[in-house]
Formats: C-alpha cells, structure tokens, sequence
C-alpha cells in the first residue's frame, strides 16, 4: 500500500517538477532506471516468497543501479559504451523477465 | 544483486503452497504498513521519480544531448555530406545559370547588330526614309534637250563620290535596279514620268557630292552643253522620304553560311 504510494509520489513529482539532468549524468540515467526496475522486481519477487528483507532491498538497489552506472562508465572510457549499455540493458532486461515470470507463477499459479 | 535472484524456482506442491502464502502475504501487508515497505516506498518512488525523468527527456526534441562522440561524429559526418552534395548542387545550378546568361546576352548582341543591319539597308536598299547632310540638285531643262546619258552620268558620279540615298522631285528613290528611259518631254524613272526642272535630294558629303559634279566635263558641263541650268545647294539637313517596296530576288538567292 505504502510501496504504491510512493510510486505515485514519484511519479508526480517528477510530472511536477521537471528537473534538468547534467550533461554528464545523462547516459547513465535510463540504464540506472533499468537497473532499479530489476531490482524492484526481485524484491517483488522475494516478498512473494516469504524472503524479502528491508536491508537487502536497499543494497541490493543501490548497489545495481551503481554497479550499472559504473559499467556504462567503464564503457565510456574504454570507448565502447554504447555496446556495454546496450549489453547491460540485455542483461538486466533478462533478469526482469526471470523474476516477473516467477512472481506470475505465484500470483496466478501459471 | 537483487535479493530474489537467491531463490531458484521451486516445483511441485511446494510451488502451490508457496504461492498460496505468497498472495495471502501480499493482502495481510496491504493493508499492514510496516517499515520495510516505507523503505520500499521511498526507492520505489526514486525510481518512479527516475524513470518519469527518462521519459521526458526522451521525448524532448534535442536529439543531439547526451549522445556519445561516436554517434555525434557519425550525425556530423552525415551532416557535411549533405552540405557537400547541397554546395555541388549550388554550383551546378550556378554554372547553368551562367551559360543561359551569357547565351540570352549573346542572343540580344546578335539581335542588336541585325537591327541595326536592317536599318543600314533599309536605307541603302530604298525602304526607309532618311535624312541627313547632302545637296539638292536642281536642273533646269526648258527645251527638254537633257540627254539621258548625261542624266545617269550624274547619278554615276554622285555614286562615285559616295551619296547614300537620292530621290528625283520627291516622287521616285533612285536605288540599285532603278532604270531610267527616254520619254516625250522628259524622262521616265522607274516609270514615273518626270518633268523640267529635275529636283535631286541627295545624302553624303556635301563638299565631295558637289565636287563630284562640278568639274571640267562634267555634270554641270553637260547640262549647259545641253542647253540646260544646273544649281547645286549644299544643306546640312536634306530628307529624302519617298521609299520603296523590298522586292524578293525571283533569281538569285543568298549563299548559305555566308
């Protein structure tokens, strides 16, 4: 219920507030985003489960969303960061579909 | 890492079971906050915050912000082979332009000089009018004894001393094909019966047409010997207005390409 309303939260205030992204972060924006998503839905997943912990949740967000900005940086530097983005967004994308067919399993036993 | 990614996928009754408590745990906590699911609600709000964030910026028209140096090279390269083929295109069209130019300036020069051509031609020819610096000729003849030798032997020397156009009393234009007869008390000029006195206008120089007139065995000579009185009076201004009609040559035609 909470978790809900906090997703309207956010997406109200990003309606509202229209913030400017710096230059530099903009690469890393929508693989940070994709990366959030996997790890909303893994904890999604593990609540269903019965194995979700609050702490777990924070690392494990935190630390996707960084780890895949660190990736894309990486790229960057080396110069091949629109294949590296390109691969962590297979990757991660993947991963969504791994846990969004487990949690349909539980929620409609098929 | 997520923290679902721990739990492989379970089969069997265990899975049924497991998806029974998983949905009655999903109803008892919607309506049971706790504090994990305020921390839930923050990062999920990020992300909602986030991902909205993405969206816009996305859907924004700058296509150019946030792309990297090899996809703005590959836009720039893109770009200046289009300038390159648009500039080639500008100097094609510059280089045609020219060409109907200078061909329309051509074109007019040539119309120019033929104009011009015709008006020379029509002068010499007898089909304009034309005026300008000359003498006229008044010969008197009472005894209608003028030769007609001596007559065109003027219209000869007039020619020799350059005339370029002569009218006879104002009724006929003396050009190349006109011809002259004997006629009962006077003369026939391109079969125009003529009388005493004979009015010649004639346009060139003056000093040399009266000149060509005036000497010894001349003209004037042969008048007088005739019987007859010449006046010549120089002018600065004499019209010559009676023209002919441009015949076709029934015979001879114009070399081509000359």
């Amino acid at each position: 219920m909470i978790a809900i309303i906090g997703l309207v939260v956010g997406v109200v205030l990003g309606l509202v507030l229209t913030p400017d992204v710096p230059l530099s972060l903009e690469p890393y924006l929508p693989i940070a985003v994709v990366a959030a998503l996997d790890a909303v839905f893994g904890a999604f997943r593990a609540f269903l489960d019965g194995i979700f912990d609050d702490k777990v949740f924070v690392v494990s967000f935190i630390s996707n969303v960084l780890i895949a900005a660190m990736i894309v940086f990486l790229g960057d530097k080396l110069g091949v960061g629109a294949q590296l983005s390109t691969g962590v967004v297979v990757v991660l994308g993947i991963r969504i579909f791994a846990n969004v067919a487990a949690i349909r399993r539980h929620l409609f036993h098929a | 890492m997520s923290a679902a990614t721990g739990t492989p996928p379970e089969s069997g009754a265990t899975e049924a079971e497991a998806a029974g408590s998983g949905l009655r745990r999903l109803r008892q906590s919607f309506f049971a906050p706790s504090r994990g699911q305020a921390v839930v609600a923050v990062l999920v709000g990020v992300l909602a915050f986030a991902a909205v964030t993405q969206v816009r910026l996305t859907g924004k028209d700058d296509t150019y912000a946030g792309l990297r140096q090899g996809e703005l090279i590959q836009a720039l390269n893109g770009l200046q082979a289009a300038s390159r083929k648009a500039e080639r295109d500008i100097s094609d069209l510059e280089v045609t332009r020219d060409k109907l130019r200078s061909s329309t300036l051509r074109r007019s020069a040539a119309l120019d000089q033929a104009r011009r051509e015709v008006q020379t031609l029509g002068v010499l020819a007898g089909t304009l009018p034309a005026f300008g610096p000359g003498i006229r000729i008044t010969v008197q003849d009472p005894k209608s004894d003028l030769s007609l030798t001596h007559l065109l032997d003027g219209i000869e020397e007039l020619r020799n001393a350059g005339v370029e156009a002569v009218e006879i009393n104002d009724r006929v234009r003396v050009v190349a094909q006109t011809y002259f007869e004997n006629d009962s008390g006077g003369v026939r000029v391109d079969g125009v019966r003529l009388r005493s006195p004979y009015v010649l206008d004639a346009i060139g120089n003056p000093d040399t047409l009266a000149g060509a007139l005036d000497f010894q065995g001349g003209f004037n000579d042969d008048v007088r010997l005739d019987g007859g009185s010449v006046k010549v009076v120089k002018s600065d201004r004499v019209q010559v207005s009676v023209t002919r009609k441009p015949g076709q040559p029934r015979y001879a035609q114009p070399v081509p390409g000359q």
